[in-house]
């Protein structure tokens, strides 16, 4: 399939020893000047622009105090090493999340402090220069962002806020990356990842409407710009478009037709992902949310959902009050805004829904946690809800479900491998290797309980489980939506 | 990375998509399906068809649920599911099918 052999799995997990290089080939397309002009940002490498990216550096650790603390706190304790999975499937140092940072705090360090002002070469300081640059490129772009690594320091320090800031810097000298940049560009010319216009959206969600008829005699609906309906549905575009997110969709409408709640989709917020994050980029990162508030007060609903979507969960549940808020004029006895797996758990434990587990008896299902819903984010009312509602979904809708290692679910959960802006063609490689650690605790679960069904709420996660499995010798249709599960599970029309 | 077709160049971008629509013809589908070691036949051919037809009418590639619904009318029910596609596409029948019928690579979480 490509160039490059696919890590073995082993008996048990092992830290691999350290091969010097191995990665430093991988790096993903350059944004052509037209995608990112579409951003707001440079062409190509600006002159000076060393000095501009030293400045861009500059104004960020001024702006944020988490990130000058990241930069000036760490002790090289090595707690972090053995962390990323990018170090465990390529066993490139580059990727220990302390080399990682200090590809960044190196050049702070020589325009930001004492030190390194005056004694470079004691405390490691280096000048901007376009090798450092492209280094930056190279191994800014193998972090998926997936705060693993921040779990373990013992300062707490988040890789993820230093990979954004360097891309910003990247960014802001004419240095893009094509996949994230041309994604957000497109959200903001039609509305979503996809760059699907209404009439297609409209086209799709037709023909869902036969097959659930078709299915099950039931007039589901997948209503969209439906004014006064009570939900806004916020979901990312790859619900639409790709297989098993679909079936996620799927499970959604049927919720919320057993529920009777009146629910709606938006043709001019159709996305709930949001990649200016992956990007750092706050001015794009309003831009693309902004949306969605002006959608949910021209439609008049009550209250916002958001789908299966990781990033989308974190930038909805932590930021959009600051970003987009206040959200007064949404229904205060709900959370705002809500995730779909509290909106279904809630009607489970209302007695709202009946479900019928043995519809996925063919299945023995376990469930990896996405990192952005695992350690940015919470459910429900009580501390580690993101991690108990999922499982108790599926727990209602099926018979077998057994958790994969301790320490590799909840917030110790390994990244998917194609999270923060990576999952794209051009580095297949690195997605592959980055599964490892995620396929040897998946294996250990198959091997022990006969598992067949690996469920996510995150649409990278599935997109990526699709195209890594085969790598690893299981079909690619293992991967599966939780609503998919639901979709299976749920009766309707039970209480006729 | 242009490619060459009946003595033309053709620009395609750095994934092998074209980088300009309207230059597609069948010569170029079967080019680029050459370079992949891949033979198009009648079956991919329909996929390919389908694709450019859904383009004209949504200015998108369909969904692979459309995709599949659609192939399954045209071929019987036993080919109207995502396993055929990946066997005529093993890429991927988004991504591959879209390349040789000249249409932009769908872009986000797919």
């Amino acid at each position: 399939m490509a160039n490059f052999e696919t890590p073995a799995l082993r008996e048990y997990p092992v830290i691999p020893l350290v091969q010097e290089g191995t990665m430093a080939h991988s790096r993903p397309f350059v944004a052509k000047p037209d995608i990112q002009a579409s951003v707001g940002f440079p062409g190509e490498l600006v002159e000076n622009w060393e000095q501009k990216a030293v400045v861009k550096l500059g104004e960020l650790v001024s702006q944020s105090r988490a990130l000058q603390v990241f930069l000036d706190s760490c002790v090289k304790c090595g707690a972090c090493t053995d962390k990323c999975h990018y170090y465990l499937g390529t066993s490139d140092p580059k990727n220990m999340p302390v080399a990682r940072q200090d590809l960044l705090r190196s050049v702070y360090r020589r325009y930001y402090t004492f030190a390194g002002k005056y004694f470079p070469k004691l405390v490691g300081a280096r000048d901007m220069t376009k090798d450092v640059l492209d280094e930056w490129y190279t191994y800014f772009h193998q972090c998926s962002q997936c705060r693993r690594c921040s779990v373990f320091c013992p300062y707490g320090i988040d890789t993820a806020e230093i990979s954004m800031a360097a891309r910003d810097v990247m960014d802001h000298v004419g240095m893009g990356q094509k996949y994230s940049n041309e994604i957000i560009g497109k959200l903001h010319k039609i509305g979503n990842n996809l760059g699907l216009p209404e009439p297609a959206l409209r086209d799709t969600l037709e023909g869902l409407e036969e097959d659930v008829k078709d299915a099950t005699g039931v007039d589901v609906k997948f209503p969209v710009d439906m004014k006064g309906a009570e939900v806004l549905l916020i979901t990312p575009s790859a619900d639409f478009f790709a297989e098993p997110h679909i079936d996620g969709l799927i499970g959604y409408a049927k919720v919320f037709h057993a529920a009777g709640i009146s629910w709606t989709l938006s043709s001019y917020a159709s996305e709930a992902a949001n990649f200016s994050m992956f990007i750092g980029s706050h001015d794009n990162l309003h831009k693309v949310a902004v949306r969605i508030r002006q959608a949910a007060l021209d439609l008049g609903v009550k209250r916002i959902v958001v789908g299966e979507c990781g990033h989308a969960w974190r930038v909805a549940y932590s930021f959009w009050n600051t970003l987009i808020g206040p959200f007064d004029f949404l229904d205060q006895n709900y959370p705002v805004p809500q995730h779909i797996c509290e909106f279904t758990y809630d009607l489970i434990q209302r007695g709202a829904l009946t479900l019928d587990k043995t519809a996925n008896d063919d299945k023995v299902v376990t469930f990896h946690d996405s990192c952005n819903v695992a350690r940015a984010s919470r459910m429900g009312n009580m501390p580690g809800g993101q991690f108990v509602i999922p499982r108790e979904i599926i727990k209602a809708c099926v018979n077998n479900f057994y958790d994969m290692p301790a320490d590799t679910i909840g917030e110790s959960t390994f990244c998917c491998g194609g999270g923060g802006g990576l999952l794209t063609d051009d580095l297949v490689e690195l997605r592959v290797k980055g599964a490892l650690p995620r396929m040897q605790a998946l294996q250990q679960v198959v091997d022990e309980h006969g598992v067949n069904y690996l469920a996510a709420i995150c649409a990278i996660c599935k997109s990526q489980f699709t195209k890594v499995l085969p790598y690893y010798k299981h079909p690619m249709d293992m991967i599966g939506s939780v609503h998919g599960l639901v979709s299976n599970a749920i009766v309707l029309n039970a209480k006729q | 990375m242009p490619i060459v077709v009946n003595g033309q160049t053709i620009e395609t971008d750095e994934e092998g998509y074209l980088a300009n629509r309207t230059e597609w013809n069948e010569d170029i589908a079967k080019e680029m399906a050459r370079v992949d070691n891949c033979e198009l036949s009648q079956n991919h051919w329909e996929v390919i068809n389908f694709l450019r037809e859904y383009y004209e009418e949504y200015q998108i590639a369909p969904a692979v649920r459309v995709l599949t619904k659609a192939i399954g009318k045209k071929l019987g029910p036993d080919k109207g599911n995502s396993k055929y596609l990946y066997e005529l596409f093993p890429y991927g029948p988004a991504k591959q099918a879209c390349k040789y019928a000249g249409l932009p690579k769908p872009t986000g979480c797919v």
